[in-house]
């Protein structure tokens, strides 16, 4: 809501206070000021001009030579490129010294010979936005619409000596949007009292129904409809101070009717429309539910076919216009018109909002029918467009009005007690101030009983229960002026739960690790979604996404981790290695999704890169391995990897994570294909059920006892088919090494020059230990034999 | 014989002297203090001597092996203390050299304020309650005080998945789901998570963010106790001389409803490009519980109060570190995130 504070000041006092100070002021009690816009900035020395000569240019056909009266009897001449430049004129003349936003300063010129005393001006050169600008003068210079004397300041004369307020309106405060609504605001602010416009006019002795007959078959959508008919009307263009508040209030001028509602809507919040008499053919209004594929052309020109849950004005016969949202192209008041019907109504708002919504049409009229207008304007609103009219278009103003109403008007009854307010906000208003500002807001109020009981006016329609009025006493009183304290609540212990301390648990490990922390995006396109999934279900995707890229949630966090990784060694960060926690989105049993936590990383380049010490070593599959050990050794149970396969991951190189025979996650190489596809070099990459692993409960910690007795260690060596795998070969010995057997470690493997075709050598490490007593040589070897034997039977070569 | 033995006595003594090295010196104790040295030579031809002459010649014998030994003794530890030296010398290192670096990643900078809010409340006794992505439209919109057809509705357009089914728009509907789940218990908790808007990303839009709310339920909560709560956070978080201000606002889940400003703590208040020269900067929304929401979950309005609060920790993130653009958090770049390493305290 934009508020012109020169036209504020017509309904009540602002106390001559500067324009920045009253909207700090309105910004303190509730209604946010988002912008104060001063209209002259940038302005100055503009003088009104009568143009005595024009004539064209004799060195360029665009350009013409005026003479210009620019007061005191002074004569300048102008040079002039606008089409509509006219002798006869009175304009905007820029006088050498002007200054027009955009830090222009006007100089005296010669233009292709001929000297310019300055520049006539547009109203887009004033600074005013080109949509606001009256659509004859948008190609050219602003033509005053009434002679004025030249030398007039302009400033003034077109009332730009004027700052603009923008409310930033949260939807509650339907009631300032209109110029009264914050009338009302700021008295109750400043404690000033409001005036209303004066509605003094003549009305003829013929009666408006006697050339319109009402009917509204639609009384739940449209309970209250008045209609006011205005004959021998000059249609024309409005005075110079209407057409700027309509500016000011972002509002383009057209002609005076087409104005005098918009004016009337923007003074009293209450949509108005105005229908040309003569095109309705039938003098009768008719509003009435649509019929289904009915057909209406609206004023933008746009052809609509309408439902049944559409409200229309009709003739009688044809839809007129969409009610509440925008009028009909075969009723607009044009040039020629010279009878209206003033229509002021109050629809209901889902009515209109299921209406604009469908035709994705928002007019200034939709979005305060929307949030509800005020039942008790309805009426003075048309008497108050039928006085403008009478005014400014000469209009003879037939009597009474054609009405239909079946609004309930009752003014809303709050009853609080003043204890309440006060045990709400934790303070101690005294009872005298609360009247005091309920007063102010014009809230008529009777205190009885410890009770306060508040007659609402129906502009407030925020206001409903106890707590409202909290709001209101505290916003007036001033927040400022609410103590400091803590609850006295009962001391609560809070903290993390298990789950979350241990996923606190799992970021230090990772960071610490090297990993660092990234957060991407749940929404993806429908191919990605599942990608890398280890068990995708049916996609969900959005009823409406704004891109297909953004269109499905994610099964799987790997897609745009990649991305993320990608984009990095896009920009020459050749080694990165990211994690991620995040939900990702399965269908599940109820019709809410199965979101489950997961953990993701990837990583590629170089894991180790101290150069100057010669150490470089690049990501691989164990890297990530040793991370995803550490991490259940951290937590405190024990996971297994088997050999699997998974599409997008290097067949090779790719691991389930397995916890209790489930499996639970993926750790691979990214296949080759697909690193070339996402433009990556080697990568890896691990994804993970979080929720499973933090869900587990660990057992206890209890100590074992710190060994009193030595160990004792022997190597094997052992040659082995290829294909054989380490932890199948460990199985062997753990299982022939029984309780002596401690400890098993892969120490050496090797697969190159001098080993049979097909063919590697692995090397264990074995630790025998007896927590009782200090081993022998001849037990060990015992033990140690037994280990050689069963790896020998089971087709391992020494080596 | 007790010539040779001075003899022997001034050669040695002069080969100690000379000795440069350990290696050196050592063959000098072993060619005259050794077995098969002259001095035991000496030693070994006593026999021959007259009785009377013995003792004599062997306290002599005696005193010439301490002599030469004492020196050996000195001038080794001299000469192993050069030698160390030299071998200090030669493993000098040039300490300029970059150290190897220690593997160490850090936090998102939303995961380091969301943690940084949630540990201060965590110390003042709050819980931390979580709750789905994908939402029911009763948590999200319903059940607090918006229902269909709000106007309010309209401020936040939402990503729907079915009629009933989207994706939450903030974190209230886990305020919502936790009064349910206590039955009219009373709470303090803290909810962080992310939330979805239909946003065209920009520099200061995202379709995707991130929420931490508050939400305290109890017996006699009042506004003075949010405005103390509000107050004690901003302290923490934003340095102790911050001061707060309230401003009313509109939310349709609490009644009377405020904005908080802070003083700015970059110019404290006299006005700078941070808080567009107004002195404050606009912090989070709050705002006394409404009573449908209470009711809604099945708690007494009448008996129970409380307050809620709600930030965005982009917002304080972009504020705190001066990040420009809102994209930069979901785009990963290595060279944003590990500016983020460091401690503040």
């Amino acid at each position: 809501m934009l508020v012109s504070t020169k036209w504020l000041k017509e309904y009540v006092n602002t106390q001559q206070l500067p324009p920045a100070q009253l909207g700090e002021k309105i910004t303190r009690a509730g209604i946010e000021v988002d912008a104060v816009i001063d209209r002259s900035e940038d302005l100055a020395n503009l003088v009104v001009g009568y143009v005595t000569e024009c004539s064209k240019h004799p060195e360029a056909d665009k350009l013409s030579i005026c003479q210009v009266d620019v007061g005191a009897g002074e004569i300048d001449q102008i040079i002039c490129g606008a089409p509509n430049i006219a002798k006869g004129q009175s304009v905007i003349v820029a006088r050498p010294g002007a200054l027009l936003p955009g830090g222009m300063k006007i100089k005296k010129a010669k233009l292709r010979g001929e000297e310019s005393n300055g520049m006539i001006c547009s109203l887009q050169e004033l600074g005013i936005e080109s949509k606001l600008v009256p659509k004859s003068y948008v190609e050219g210079i602003y033509v005053l619409p009434e002679p004025v004397e030249p030398g007039t300041d302009v400033l003034s004369y077109l009332d730009l000596d004027d700052t603009v307020l923008e409310l930033g309106l949260t939807p509650n405060r339907a009631d300032a949007m209109s110029m009264l609504g914050v009338a009302y605001e700021v008295g109750a602010i400043l404690e000033e009292e409001v005036t209303l416009p004066k509605m003094d006019y003549k009305e003829s002795t013929d009666r408006a129904e006697s050339m319109l007959t009402l009917e509204v078959d639609a009384p739940e959508a449209n309970p209250l409809y008045v209609a006011k008919v205005v004959r021998n009307i000059e249609v024309k263009e409005s005075p110079v101070w209407l057409q700027q508040r309509l500016m000011a209030a972002g509002v383009r001028p057209h002609n005076n009717v087409v104005d005098v509602t918009n004016y009337v809507l923007m003074e009293y919040g209450q949509p108005l429309h105005a229908f040309d008499y003569d095109s309705l053919g039938t003098g009768n209004i008719t509003v009435r539910q649509a019929k289904e594929g009915e057909k209406i052309t609206t004023l933008d020109d746009t052809e609509r076919t309408l439902s049944p849950h559409h409200l229309v004005i009709t003739n009688g016969k044809d839809p007129v216009a969409l009610a509440g949202v925008m009028g009909g192209a075969n009723s607009e008041v044009s040039d020629k018109t010279t009878t209206v019907v003033i229509e002021s109504a109050y629809f209901s708002a889902d009515s209109i909002r299921r209406t604009s919504k469908d035709h994705n049409l928002r007019s200034d009229a939709s979005s305060r029918y929307e949030k509800g207008v005020d039942p008790n304007r309805v009426i003075p609103a048309a008497e108050r467009a039928a006085q403008l009219l009478s005014e400014l278009a000469g209009g003879e103003v037939l009597g009474g009005s054609l009405v239909f109403d079946e609004l309930d008007k009752q003014e809303r009854i709050v009853k609080v007690s003043p204890d309440f307010i006060n045990s709400r906000l934790g303070m101690k208003i005294p009872l005298e101030d609360m009247l005091d500002i309920l007063s102010r807001l014009k809230f008529n109020t009777e205190a009885a009983n410890n009770q306060l009981i508040i007659q609402v006016p129906t502009r407030r329609q925020d206001i409903q229960i106890e707590e409202d009025v909290v709001e209101e006493i505290a916003r007036l009183y001033g927040y400022d002026e609410i103590p400091a304290t803590l609850p006295r609540t009962d001391a609560t212990l809070g903290g993390l739960s298990p789950y979350q301390a241990k996923r606190r648990i799992v970021r230090h490990f990772l960071e610490g690790a090297g990993l660092l922390q990234a957060t991407t995006y749940s929404l993806s396109s429908e191919q990605s979604a599942t990608q890398f999934a280890l068990e995708p279900t049916e996609t969900t995707r959005l009823l409406m996404p704004m891109s297909e890229e953004r269109s499905t949630l994610r099964q799987s966090l790997l897609p745009h981790l990649l991305e993320s990784l990608a984009y990095n060694t896009a920009r020459r960060t050749d080694s990165v290695a990211l994690y991620e926690t995040g939900a990702v989105f399965m269908k599940g049993q109820d019709e809410l999704l199965d979101e489950q936590e997961h953990l993701a990383i990837v990583m590629t380049g170089l894991w180790l890169d101290h150069g100057w010490q010669g150490e470089k070593k690049p990501v691989d599959f164990f890297v990530a391995k040793g991370i995803v050990e550490g991490l259940a050794e951290k937590l405190g149970f024990e996971l297994s990897f088997e050999r699997g396969e998974l599409d997008g991951l290097h067949p090779g190189r790719t691991a389930f994570i397995m916890l209790d025979g489930t499996r639970i996650g993926v750790i691979g190489e990214l296949h080759p294909a697909e690193q070339k596809k996402r433009d990556l070099k080697s990568t890896i990459a691990v994804e993970l059920n979080l929720a499973t692993l933090l869900t587990l409960e660990t057992d206890a910690l209890i100590y074992t006892p710190v060994p009193r007795y030595p160990s004792i260690s022997r190597d094997v060596a052992l040659v082995l088919s290829k294909r054989v795998e380490a932890q199948s070969i460990e199985q062997v010995i753990r299982k022939a090494g029984a309780k002596l057997l401690k400890d098993v470690r892969v120490f050496d493997l090797y697969e190159g020059e001098g080993m049979e075709e097909g063919k590697k050598s692995l090397a264990f490490s074995l630790t025998y230990f007896d927590p009782e007593k200090t081993l022998t040589d001849e037990e060990v070897n015992a033990a140690h034999d037994k280990v050689i034997n069963a790896l020998t039977e089971s087709g391992a070569e020494l080596r | 014989m007790e010539a040779r033995l001075q003899e022997l006595k001034k050669e040695a003594l002069g080969k100690i002297e000379t000795a440069h090295t350990v290696k050196e010196l050592t063959d000098v104790r072993v060619a005259y203090l050794g077995k098969k040295g002259p001095i035991t030579d000496v030693l070994k031809g006593m026999g021959k001597l007259p009785a009377e002459e013995r003792p004599r010649m062997g306290a002599l014998v005696n005193e010439v092996r301490g002599e030469v030994t004492e020196s050996l003794d000195a001038r080794m530890v001299i000469l192993e203390e050069q030698a160390i030296n030299e071998k200090l010398q030669r493993e000098t290192i040039d300490i300029s050299l970059p150290g190897r670096p220690a593997k160490t990643g850090n936090p998102h900078p939303l995961t380091r304020v969301v943690e940084e809010i949630e540990d201060l409340f965590l110390s003042m006794g709050y819980e931390i309650a979580e709750g789905p992505e994908v939402e029911k439209d009763y948590y999200n919109f319903e059940a607090l005080n918006l229902p269909k057809g709000h106007p309010a509705r309209d401020m936040q357009d939402s990503f729907y998945i079915t009629e009933d089914i989207l994706l939450r728009t903030h974190t209230s509907p886990v305020q919502a789901r936790t009064m349910e789940a206590k039955g009219g218990e009373p709470i303090k908790i803290i909810c962080p998570g992310k939330v979805y808007r239909r946003d065209n990303d920009d520099a200061t839009h995202s379709h995707q963010f991130t929420q931490i709310e508050g939400l305290v339920v109890g017996e006699n909560i009042r506004m003075s106790d949010l405005k103390g709560t509000l107050s004690v956070f901003a302290k923490k978080m934003f340095g102790e001389d911050r001061e707060i201000r309230l401003r009313p606002s509109f939310f349709p889940f609490t009644e009377p409803s405020v904005e908080m400003d802070i003083s700015c703590f970059k110019c404290g208040g006299d006005g700078c490009n941070v808080c567009k020269k107004t002195g404050w900067i606009e912090i989070l929304g709050a705002g006394m519980v409404h009573p449908n929401v209470l009711e809604m979950a099945g708690y007494d309005s009448k008996r129970l109060t409380g307050f809620a609060f709600g930030m965005g920790p982009e917002r304080i993130a972009m504020l705190k570190y001066a990040i420009e653009d809102i994209r930069h958090f979901y785009t990963n770049d290595v060279r944003f995130l590990t500016q983020f390493q460091r401690t503040e305290l």
